[in-house]
């Protein structure tokens, strides 16, 4: 018994240290905020689209599973995921669907025709409401969508193929068939 | 030199007195008194280490600006923070609430001390009676000790 409390300040050191190791392991990004809305409701939105196409509501959305990507044509990592993107919109089964973050409509307009449009569809957010409904801190962010309405993944930075592989695919697929 | 210092301190402190900028300001000061103080407790998400109220990022004008459309609105200051933390999570506020995730990170730092002044204590107490008086000599050894001390003695 007695030994035991002498080992106490050892074992909360232990504690204390495998804390540190994890939280400071290669790899994590102590940036990176968890979402307050995983697994609730995504949050209404109704907005204008690009010139001469249609806008983007949430309603819309509904009854299949979605992805949605905050981007904007001022953002350099949003170029950076844009091949990621296109690749995506190669696959019929993912419905793609963008919003545009505090951008002009003509330079989003622009961006897309240059790196190609992935998108479904676009609604804009100038104004940078809906961002900040979905709890969006900086663009690109991507949200799955389930068939329900309700957030189920926020990944936040530019995706990568290996993003995509890991935790995007296998959550589709599982959600389709739910 | 002097009044070049003078010159950056008066600067310094302008860029932290109007980071609020004067167009976001509510006409009415007393609720624009109230969004002052609670902007200083929301963590700009951009910067993370920055209030919204002290922050230039765009993201902490907009969600100042929100705040004070709030509180404008006739939202109580916690109805106004929960619209943030609904969003953004408990990682908006700069201080974190008291609740049982948060435990260790409130109590912990008591705790420890607590355990280390009854360790400390226990050490003290033991040691005082370990070097309290000890036995009084037997007979025996006072007799032993008289020979020795006669012994020495020239």
């Amino acid at each position: 018994m007695r030994r035991l409390l002498y080992l106490l300040p050892v074992l909360l050191f232990v504690a204390v240290a495998a804390y540190f190791v994890l939280a400071l392991r290669p790899g994590r990004d102590p940036q990176l905020l968890p979402s307050a809305l995983i697994d609730k409701p995504a949050p209404s939105f109704t907005l204008a689209g690009l010139a001469g196409s249609d806008g983007l509501r949430l309603d819309a959305l509904k009854g299949q599973v979605t992805l949605v990507n905050f981007f904007a044509s001022w953002c350099e990592p949003c170029r950076d995921e844009h091949p990621v993107l296109m690749q995506i919109a190669k696959d019929p089964q993912i419905a793609l669907y963008g919003i545009a973050y505090k951008d002009k409509p003509d330079d989003a307009q622009q961006f897309l025709k240059r790196l190609g449009d992935p998108y479904r569809r676009i609604g804009l957010d100038e104004s940078g409401r809906t961002a900040i409904d979905f709890g969006v801190y900086g663009v690109p962010e991507t949200y799955v969508i389930d068939k329900e309405g309700r957030i189920r993944l926020r990944h936040v930075g530019p995706l990568t193929e290996a993003d995509v592989a890991r935790e995007l695919l296998p959550l589709l697929k599982e959600l389709a068939h739910s | 030199m002097r009044t070049l210092l003078a010159l950056a301190f008066l600067i310094s402190l302008g860029s932290v007195a109007f980071a609020v900028e004067p167009n976001e300001r509510l006409a009415d000061p007393a609720l624009e008194a109230r969004a002052r103080a609670l902007s200083g407790q929301l963590r700009c998400l951009v910067c993370q280490n920055e209030s919204i109220d002290e922050s230039g990022a765009p993201l902490a004008h907009d969600l100042r600006v929100l705040l004070r459309e709030r509180i404008a609105a006739g939202d109580s200051d916690a109805q106004a923070v929960k619209f943030l933390t609904d969003r953004y999570g408990d990682f908006v506020l700069l201080k974190p609430p008291v609740e049982p995730a948060t435990y260790v990170l409130w109590f912990g730092p008591i705790g420890v001390l607590v355990i280390a002044a009854g360790g400390g204590l226990v050490y003290l107490r033991r040691r005082k009676t370990l070097a309290l008086a000890p036995a009084p000599l037997t007979d025996a050894e006072k007799k032993r000790l008289e020979g020795l001390m006669r012994e020495s003695e020239p």
